[in-house]
């Protein structure tokens, strides 16, 4: 239908269509927003001549001052690098003991190895180094592998069972109860024997049968008193600390088909100065030797 | 009140089809519950991850794309669908083209492809890209089904009985005809076998990331813009009882609209493989959207002009007009946060998030409502809605659960960018990712509650609406102690 009209409220004109009761007003379109619209025009074809904009079938428009972010992205990291290269040369160039020793350059090795550390290794050992069931505390003073600037630098540079690392530390704990090493009574009385060197057994006639089982086969690497080896990264299983859990069927199962962790090679990802910087940082965690 | 909206005209020799509409409009009232109960599943799984329950099904990871697809597809889909299908009948003074088995058959077609859709995302079958996850089968299906749709709402219109088309119409039709171009764009892939569900795409690279966002961008801008302004354009004016402002920012904001929307794509890749030339393009196509978006804006709130006075006592034009309010602020935030220093911030964090939301709730959800609360009573010949009081408490509820969410990502979105950029003065990051994890956890606390109170909000509605359908009316006080003149009572 077409009828011209004027709205009364407003006193403009409509356009004379209608749709189903409903009308439109003729207003004209308002200032300010034609204004804003040209001026965001305006300034998109000013920012096409300045930056890189139109393709043509081979090419592009490359802009004015010639930006390019791939160019952009290097220069930044260069002048990144460039900025620390000082102190990284510095790092790279004496022992971790040493750095150990020189307050500036301790400084500097203990923020970058907090970075380095959170970036690489938080996601398992937790920020901070606090430790993640099955992955260990960083920031005691029990170390599987040995807690010295020297041992925790190694562990970082091959790291543990690393596959394709000839170097990585390496051990291989029976698997006990899966290969029928021992039976279902006899991984018990371990079980309540391991128990009792923290004086936690539940079942002291089976712990005492355990002893002689403990010493036939865990001691060799365990120590005779479950005090662990080091030099095999065998843990100290009379202490309270437990990387799978500390209740019986914990322990159960660690001795039945044992989980045993892996670490990444960090040296075959990370430079010496980071892998130092790392070392110097998680070393003053709280257990360092 | 005004003169300035006629008595309707002659009705049409054929009655409208309503009984689709009706079908529409439930189905819209349905998943609109479900896609806001994931959305609160999901957001409690963020604060909480022990309520992934530990089985593939329930994970994060397979109910996110549920809930998006639920509340797009599911939700805005049958919204738009149901609104276009009586829109375009009122307007073209016309019954629908195709006859009544056609409109059935877009109605259970449709709905079948949304339970195939997510049935497959609990089972983990996806084609892996962001809102477009359904596999091969059920994008065919989806493509018949929207051929249907085309033919049904350009058929009417090639019937109507007015000399015109109406501008709602328009953008109906944009986003029909541009959903179905996205939808075989984007979704062009060759399946592993003819009985397996899993397919790969045709394109890959940067082309495929390119390709996904043209998609994904304009999913927002068709599906979420256009065709929601097409609902604004029929429901405002009918509501306020008002002419529309300007029929000339209708039709330079709708061609601005159109023509701009489809570049800005590639703001979603900035910094990343996509060539810089591209990324320019992509960014500033978005900031020349910024005013022909707010044409909508203004045409919407204008049109009450002569009628401010009804917001005090009409709930269900507050909600339309709060929708159009939500539509502003999203369509500004969006222009800003294409622009490539703000983006370097913004980006992957859960500003994003809040700036969805703002739209998706804020506008995409309310306008619906709105809509819904005009259709119930017309379509069951009611005299009015049970409760316009119920109205007020879905409105402020709702209102006040979407500015808790949008208010907790803002923060959090904007914390979490700043952390990931922070350097000391040594030149070392300042925050490990766990740290910056763990910082959003109250901000996500807070946004599942603004989802709480958005979904009680959202069943407050069904609730009067199921009242109002039953024929109920409640004896309540009138709002702003005006007569009960209710708008939604039409002859």
């Amino acid at each position: 239908m077409t009828d011209l009209y004027r709205d009364d409220v407003t006193g403009k004109e409509t356009t004379g269509h209608e749709w189903d009761g409903i009308r439109e007003l003729n207003t004209p379109l308002p200032k300010w927003w034609l204004m804003v619209l040209y001026a965001c025009i305006l300034w998109s074809i000013g920012y096409w001549v300045v930056y890189p904009a139109w393709p043509s079938l081979t090419s592009y428009t490359k802009g004015v001052i010639g930006y390019n972010s791939r160019a952009d992205l290097s220069n930044q990291i260069a002048s990144a690098a460039e900025a620390q290269a000082h102190w990284l040369d510095a790092i790279e160039n004496t022992s971790p003991e040493a750095i150990a020793n020189d307050p500036e350059l301790l400084n500097f090795a203990m923020a970058g190895g907090r970075a380095t550390f959170n970036e690489n290794c938080a996601p398992c050992h937790a920020v901070g180094g606090a430790g993640r069931p099955g992955f260990p505390v960083l920031a005691d003073d029990e170390w599987i592998w040995g807690g010295t600037l020297a041992d925790i630098s190694l562990t970082l540079q091959h790291g543990i069972r690393a596959a394709d690392n000839a170097d990585t530390r390496n051990n291989l704990m029976p698997r006990f109860g899966a290969d029928q090493i021992l039976d279902q009574n006899q991984i018990n009385d371990v079980a309540e024997f391991v128990l009792s060197l923290g004086n936690r057994a539940e079942d002291s006639a089976a712990a005492e049968r355990g002893r002689q089982l403990f010493a036939d086969n865990c001691a060799a690497c365990h120590g005779p008193a479950g005090e662990g080896v080091r030099e095999l990264g065998s843990p100290n299983l009379a202490d309270e600390i437990w990387l799978y859990g500390a209740d019986k069927a914990g322990i159960v199962a660690q001795i039945y088909q044992p989980r045993m962790g892996v670490m990444p090679a960090w040296g075959e990802r990370l430079d010496s100065a980071r892998i130092k910087m790392l070392a110097v940082y998680v070393h003053s965690l709280g257990g360092g030797e | 009140m005004s003169s300035a909206v006629s008595a309707a005209g002659a009705r049409p020799m054929e009655p409208y089809n309503e009984r689709i509409v009706r079908l529409f409009v439930l189905a819209t009232t349905f998943w609109g519950v479900v896609a806001f109960l994931v959305g609160v599943v999901i957001a409690l799984q963020l604060a909480f991850p022990i309520f992934n329950l530990g089985l593939e099904w329930t994970t994060f990871g397979r109910l996110r794309p549920v809930h998006t697809s639920a509340a797009i597809f599911a939700f805005g889909g049958n919204a738009l669908l149901g609104t276009s299908l009586y829109v375009v009948q009122r307007t073209c003074r016309a019954r629908l083209w195709g006859g009544d088995a056609m409109a059935e058959f877009l109605f259970w077609g449709y709905q079948l492809f949304i339970v195939l859709a997510a049935s497959g995302y609990v089972l983990g079958i996806t084609a892996g890209r962001e809102y477009a996850e359904p596999e091969w089968y059920v994008d065919l299906w989806l493509t018949l089904v929207w051929v249907v749709y085309l033919l049904i709402f350009l058929g009417t219109l090639m019937k109507r009985r007015e000399p015109h088309i109406y501008v709602a119409n328009w953008f109906y039709l944009a986003f029909i005809v541009t959903v179905a171009i996205l939808h075989i764009g984007n979704n062009l892939a060759v399946p592993v076998s003819l009985f397996g569900a899993k397919s790969y795409s045709v394109f890959s690279g940067v082309q495929d990331a390119m390709l996904q966002w043209w998609y994904g961008h304009n999913a927002v801008g068709f599906f979420l813009t256009a065709g929601f302004l097409g609902i604004m354009y029929y429901f405002v004016p009918k509501q306020a009882n008002r002419p529309v402002y300007s029929y000339r920012l209708s039709i330079v904001q709708f061609w601005s609209l159109i023509f701009l929307y489809i570049w800005a794509g590639p703001h979603h890749l900035h910094y990343t493989a996509l060539p810089d030339w591209t990324q320019t393009l992509g960014m500033t196509f978005s900031i020349m959207l910024w005013m022909p978006s707010w044409g909508g804006m203004i045409n919407g709130v204008m049109t009450l002009s002569g009628a401010w006075d009804k917001l005090r006592t009409d709930p269900v034009l507050r909600l339309l007009v709060t929708s159009v309010g939500f539509y502003g602020m999203s369509t500004f935030e969006g222009p800003v946060m294409s622009i490539k220093a703000v983006n370097s911030l913004s980006h992957y964090t859960d500003w994003t998030i809040g700036h969805v939301h703002s739209g998706a709730l804020g506008w995409v959800a309310f306008v619906s409502f709105g809509a819904l609360y005009y259709l119930v009573p017309v379509l069951w010949q009611r005299q009015r809605l049970y409760s316009l009081r119920l109205v007020e408490w879905h409105f402020w509820t709702a209102t006040f659960g979407i500015v808790l969410y949008i208010t907790a990502m803002w923060i959090s979105g904007i914390m979490q960018g700043l952390m990931w950029r922070a350097y000391d003065n040594l030149g070392f990051l300042q925050f490990s990712f766990a740290e910056t994890v763990a910082a959003m956890h109250p901000y996500y606390v807070i946004r599942l509650v603004g989802g709480v109170l958005f979904l009680i909000g959202s069943l407050i509605m069904v609730y009067n609406l199921w009242r109002t359908i039953r024929g109920d009316v409640r004896q309540e006080t009138a709002i702003g102690g005006a007569a009960p003149a209710i708008a939604t009572a039409r002859a």
